[in-house]
């Protein structure tokens, strides 16, 4: 099998997680609303208990956790469910460029319904800056939305200080922490969050289920239902709960709580190897404030080398991510490279890299000779690297342009 | 996506990647795409003035896997060609033989491009009038 680093995509499910899901799929398949009898009282209990794993790993109350299919969906019944419900006390929602797609482009519907969205640059370390954030709220604000770190550098934003400014003007912070629950302590009270989006299968839990956490006290957060139907969810998300899924996502989050710290140390420790090996080379420049980062996640350009073209070199054994999606057949570089300033040159020239649970000191070793191999290779039939070797200024030759 | 065995080939073992000196009278360059864009070709043939025959051709691509297999194959066509008969070379021909996907098309007119480019910088240089292209293809 080739090797993963693509955990920033997804994860595979940890045997411990598998393991406790199937007997809900067969024996114990009861429907956790039906309250008439034994199958649907196991598929309840079952639920309540995985709320409680879940609630425990961000510190909140189980009450708070309200199950959907994903983070996808959390950022939508966020969003849009918050955007409803404060209709009365404005239409503004202040985000950042950064922020992935689910959230952008919930952001977008807002507007076309005739919201307001402000969306704040970042600095070319992918930071947002707070004075920034403070200036844009208005007497309309009713919700911010800044993600806890970024899914393609990892970068993680000063989440505590834009609660507390949003508390002193009075308006919810959502934040979107897929990539960060289960890899850092996230603490809902000491964080300050209002709300938050995460999902099982970035943590090594099934895909198809995740959970928007909604604060009820201090103050008490209310978020219009986007799914019409039998009320589960204190009415907030209709739909038969996915008893295995959730029962997944609730062993998931157990795991995380008893081993985060020390994975975390550990992959942090081998994102640095890795990090060190590859800044070896010549023109390789990290993408992404360093310090404030997730600890399994780095992503880095090669200058002078494509993306896509530097993969091919290695895909059969390394899986992997590129900054330049020329894959997904769009051919734009990274949104999230490019609003930190990067040129398109160099963010087509990135690679993304997502440690996990299961990655091997021996992987890392291979990856680091891999992709050095394949970057001195393609450099060596690169006009480009030619032309800068030869002290050739490439910003003054006359491009054609497709 | 999955590539043919013949491009996978060209890109791991890449034909006339290389050099040839652009101030000789008898070498034409060309240089085609942008980096913004994701690929950057150079393409250089070397004339041999007695037989008129294309004696050499080199390389050196910025790019994707197809746009580096492209360029390979197209310089290993341009050897012992005219210069008429390497102009009649077609990105579609190079599509067959790679078999391109169909978002990778524009790797192959990159390296029609990039070979119109070279020999239209060899006619300059020897006094020739450019060939203006009569086919759009973007």
């Amino acid at each position: 099998m080739p090797i993963y680093l693509d955990n920033n995509a997804t994860t595979p499910c940890d045997p411990r997680v598998v393991e406790a899901m199937i007997p809900y799929f067969t024996e114990k398949f009861g429907n956790a609303a039906s309250r008439s009898h034994s199958f649907g009282w196991a598929g309840e209990e079952a639920v309540d208990y995985a709320r409680e794993q879940v609630a425990k790993l961000i510190n909140a109350d189980p009450k708070e956790i309200i199950f959907t299919s994903g983070a996808t969906e959390a950022d939508n019944l966020a969003i849009k469910g918050v955007y409803e419900m404060y209709a009365s006390k404005g239409n503004h929602i202040i985000t950042c460029t950064t922020e992935h797609k689910a959230v952008l482009d919930t952001c977008k519907h807002i507007e076309k319904l005739g919201g307001q969205v402000t969306y704040l640059p970042v600095a070319e370390d992918g930071l947002i800056d707070l004075k920034e954030l403070e200036a844009a709220i208005t007497d309309k604000t009713i919700l911010i939305s800044i993600m806890y770190g970024n899914n393609e550098i990892g970068v993680l934003q000063p989440i505590r200080e834009i609660s507390a400014i949003a508390r002193k003007h009075g308006v919810l912070l959502f934040t979107d922490a897929t990539q960060a629950v289960g890899k850092i302590p996230v603490d809902v009270i000491a964080d300050g969050i209002d709300l938050m989006a995460f999902s099982a299968h970035k943590m090594y839990g099934p895909k198809g289920v995740g959970a928007l956490y909604v604060r009820r006290k201090n103050p008490r957060v209310k978020v219009t239902a986007q799914m019409d139907g039998g009320g589960h969810e204190r009415g907030m998300r209709s739909g038969t709960m996915n008893v295995p899924g959730i029962v997944g996502f609730g062993k998931a989050c157990e795991i995380c709580m008893n081993e985060m710290e020390s994975e975390a140390a550990r992959l942090s420790k081998m994102r640095d190897r890795l990090e060190a090996g590859l800044m070896q080379l010549e023109e390789a420049y990290v993408n992404g404030n360093r310090e404030h980062r997730l600890p399994h996640v780095a992503n880095i350009s090669f200058k002078y080398v494509e993306g896509e073209g530097l993969m091919m070199g290695f895909n059969k054994d390394i899986a992997l991510s590129s900054g330049s999606a020329c894959t997904s057949a769009s051919l734009e570089p990274s949104y999230v490279l490019k609003a930190l300033g990067l040129g398109d040159d160099l963010a087509h020239s990135s690679l993304r890299f997502g440690l996990g649970r299961f990655t091997t000191d021996d992987q890392i070793d291979f990856t680091i000779k891999a992709i050095s191999d394949t970057v001195i290779k393609l450099r060596e039939m690169s006009p480009l690297w030619e032309m800068f070797k030869d002290g050739v200024d490439l910003n003054s030759i006359e491009w054609a342009h497709h | 996506m999955a590539y043919s065995e013949k491009l996978i080939d060209h890109y791991q073992h890449p034909k006339n990647v290389g050099t040839l000196d652009k101030a000789k009278q008898n070498v034409g360059t060309g240089l085609v795409g942008a980096p913004e864009c994701g690929d950057v070709m150079r393409l250089q043939i070397e004339v041999d003035e007695e037989s008129g025959l294309i004696s050499d051709a080199k390389f050196k691509t910025f790019g994707c896997g197809s746009a580096i297999a492209s360029s390979s194959i197209a310089t290993e066509w341009l050897k012992g060609k005219t210069v008429d008969e390497a102009l009649a070379i077609d990105n579609m021909d190079i599509v067959e033989e790679l078999n391109l996907p169909p978002v990778k098309i524009h790797c192959s007119v990159l390296a029609e491009d990039a070979i119109k480019a070279a020999i239209n910088d060899y006619r300059v240089k020897n006094g020739l009038p450019e060939i203006v292209e009569d086919k759009k293809h973007h």
